[in-house]
């Protein structure tokens, strides 16, 4: 091979591979070997993947510290976690039970299911366009591979998910509310799929932010708008019958399902809040029977996630594909 | 000798924006271009470095030797071109960068480690060490916001040493802490020396290169000017790129009215004609035109010599009975020779006076009016140069009397006449 350098004796156990850095140099800790590690301008996708498996470490630390850092100075520490889901809670709650007057019994929890799911999502997306920006100290003097900057938001967010979530235990044993045990094995692999779509789009965010600014600003009014896109708040039911009845608008319905983040929010709801329709006892005794969720196996819903994943997956590939363009100039756009 | 990196062809562009302009809308009027002047910072560099060898990089700020070196890092991308590091590497371009003022010292170890490539595992290992390394023992769970801006470095050095690379990027850090943390500092630099890892410096500092550095990289706009011994390539560096060692001339003009003025400068060395700067121990002299309109008696000449920092190395004496003379009408000219001086590298200052030596009267200052370089290529270094005769006397059986010392490196013209041959 024309290395130039001088290739790794053949006694070696396994033989040499050449770590190849797209921008990123990594060394293996602790093998002081003789491994090359080639830094060019390009992007390898491969060895993005190896770099940020072997530095899963960093990944968990990043998390830890960006937990630590966010509630260093309050007073309430790690209660605002949940007192700020909570609150957001509180309001849609009276706005629509009380001014609305949804007929939909434990309300609370329905909004809560959607909700969990709806956070992990925002808060990694939000924290994630100034993430990469905000860290321009470490990004200028230490090389490392850099998406795990917007992979700890995801990280975080997943913490905060865990806390909501014993919240949502305590809630469901308080209003005596029962999930729908055979869905509930779905939850893990919601879980995974939104994390991963969620891991693609804090990625493309926080490398963009670097080259336009407007990213953070933009993807507040864009993540409002994803949320209202969503059945959390309201019911996926309402949008069905919304849709049907006006057939020139089925591309709309078809818009909507695209959203990834909907059969994620739809199983956490199916699974947790368990309902999938209710009688609505009105005083005109009419008790029309309103549906909130579709009447869908658990096949239905796995198929959807796997989609979620599958879309997710390739969204992540190209997330750090796009980084690794942009993560070249990092250093010098900061 | 193995190549423990080699940087084959790297070039590194960057985008001088006139005026920074990122948001969207700016963006879609120029219909997403942006304007922008391309600046080349790095060109064409190529150089292999040793396995075990102390590698200096050595230009003026803004010459591109910073942009290199984290090229090799790889916190940057070249444009184009492609750099092969064997084994290990951290660098170490700002002490303590990555540190979260708000986390205490014992989770800033184990971020900042994890940073440069540790996993939990093996920080666990050297945590002790490392605490022991920054003498930090007492503070290493308070937050690091309320270190001092020693205990913070010296913190910094420790984690980036102990990750053990067998190739350190040094950037002209070595300068911290107080003088022991930085004995230790520079010891730790010589243990990695002893242990055969690679280490590369970049500086502006020419002391520091000369006595850590096997060899030189030499650059000036992005581009590689000579790779050579240390020596050599500070001499380079001084000669050629600082463009000191040109001698300068004052315009005549003396202090208005007076009798007695001083009119062009001029310093001449040994080495006068081959070359602008002089080598320590060589000749140098003075010569200052007098113009008198009067004969003035009882004048006296006075000279001084300034470092680069405006430090007085030497000023002549005031009443020396030797310097005073009586001068006639028409004046003529003061001549200051220094067989030898015992200078070692820099750039020099020379002021040349008459006065009155029987008054107070200044009859003509000129203040700073010629400069002179000296460049040493030797391996000692300060301001003096003196010349010791060392030997021992050592203590065991069937030594006696003196030994003088082998080896030593203190015969230094002939060295000289080598290195400019």
């Amino acid at each position: 091979m024309s290395l130039g350098i001088d290739e790794p004796a053949a006694a070696d156990s396994e033989p040499e591979r050449p770590t190849v850095i797209g921008g990123s140099t990594r060394f293996v800790p602790g093998q002081s070997n003789d491994r090359i590690t080639i830094v060019n301008g390009k992007v390898q996708l491969g060895q993005r993947l190896i770099d940020l498996w072997r530095n899963r470490d960093l990944l968990i630390l990043l998390t830890r510290t960006e937990l630590k850092v966010k509630y260093k100075e309050s007073v309430l520490g790690y209660a605002w976690s949940m007192l700020n889901p909570a609150l957001v809670l509180a309001i849609y709650y009276a706005v629509f039970k009380i001014i609305a007057r949804t007929q939909q019994p434990q309300f609370a929890i329905w909004l809560f299911c959607g909700l969990l799911a709806w956070n992990l999502f925002n808060n990694s997306a939000m924290g994630s366009t100034t993430v990469v920006v905000g860290k321009a100290g470490i990004i200028k003097k230490v090389a490392f591979p850099r998406e795990l900057l917007a992979m700890s938001t995801v990280g975080v967010a997943l913490v905060l998910f865990a806390i909501q979530l014993v919240v949502l235990v305590v809630f469901l044993v308080g209003f005596q509310v029962t999930p729908a045990w055979s869905y509930v094995p779905l939850l893990p692999l919601a879980l995974v799929a939104l994390m991963v779509f969620t891991a693609a789009v804090s990625i493309f965010l926080s490398a963009v932010n670097v080259y336009l600014r407007d990213t953070q600003h933009l993807t507040e009014v864009l993540l409002m708008a994803w949320f209202w896109g969503t059945p959390i708040v309201y019911t996926y039911g309402q949008i069905s019958q919304t849709v049907t009845t006006h057939p020139a608008f089925l591309w709309v319905k078809y818009a909507y399902l695209c959203n990834p983040v909907t059969p994620v929010v739809m199983t956490f709801q199916r699974a947790i809040y368990g309902k999938t329709s209710y009688i609505a006892a009105k005083n005109n005794s009419s008790h029309a029977v309103t549906h909130v969720l579709p009447n869908w196996g658990v096949g239905t819903y796995a198929g959807l996630l796997g989609v979620v994943l599958a879309v997710g997956i390739g969204l992540f590939l190209l997330a750090l594909i796009v980084f690794g363009r942009l993560e070249g100039n990092f250093a010098e756009e900061l | 000798m193995t190549t423990a990196i080699e940087v084959k062809d790297i070039s590194k562009q960057f985008r001088l924006y006139t005026e920074k302009q990122t948001s969207l809308k700016e963006r879609i009027i120029k219909g997403g271009k942006m304007p922008f002047t391309p600046f080349w910072a790095l060109r064409d560099i190529n150089v292999d470095i040793n396995q075990g060898e102390t590698f200096g990089i050595l230009g003026r700020n803004g010459c591109g030797k910073s942009t290199l070196l984290k090229c090799i890092a790889g916190i940057l991308k070249p444009t184009s071109g492609e750099i092969r590091v064997r084994g290990s590497l951290a660098a170490m371009l700002e002490l303590g960068a990555g540190f979260q003022p708000d986390l205490s010292g014992r989770d800033n170890i184990f971020l900042n480690g994890s940073l440069l490539g540790l996993s939990h595992a093996d920080i666990e290992k050297r945590y002790d060490a490392i605490v022991a390394f920054a003498e930090l023992e007492d503070f290493i769970d308070n937050q690091v916001k309320f270190y001092s801006s020693g205990m913070y470095v010296r913190l910094g050095f420790a984690v980036a040493v102990n990750v053990e690379p067998d190739v350190l990027l040094v950037d002209e850090v070595l300068a911290v802490g107080d003088a022991s943390f930085q004995r230790k500092c520079l010891d730790h630099v010589k243990k990695f020396q002893r242990e055969g890892r690679t280490i590369v410096v970049v500086s502006h500092a020419t002391d520091v290169i000369r006595q850590n550095c096997s060899r030189v990289m030499v650059m000036n706009h992005g581009q590689m000017i000579t790779v050579d011994e240390p020596g050599e390539g500070i001499r380079v560096f001084l000669a050629d790129l600082l463009g000191v060692g040109t001698l300068e001339h004052s315009e005549s003009g003396g202090i208005e009215g007076n009798v007695l003025a001083i009119g062009t400068v001029h310093a001449e060395h040994g080495g006068s004609g081959e070359r602008m700067h002089l080598y320590p121990g060589e000749s140098l002299t003075v010569t200052a035109d007098l113009d008198s309109l009067a004969p003035v008696p009882n004048a006296m000449a006075t000279i001084a010599i300034h470092d680069d920092r405006n430090e007085l190395v030497f000023a002549s004496d005031p009443d020396d009975p030797m310097c005073a003379i009586d001068v006639p009408e028409g004046g003529g000219i003061v001549r200051f020779h220094f067989p030898e001086v015992p200078l070692l590298d820099g750039t020099y200052s020379v002021s040349v006076g008459v006065r009155s030596a029987t008054e107070t009267a200044i009859f003509d200052w000129k203040d700073q009016v010629t400069k002179f370089e000296v460049v040493n290529p030797g391996r000692a270094t300060g301001r003096v140069r003196l010349l010791p005769d060392i030997s021992f006397r050592l203590r065991g059986l069937g030594h006696t009397g003196e030994v003088p010392a082998v080896g030593a490196e203190f015969a230094p013209l002939a060295g000289w006449e080598e290195s400019t041959a």
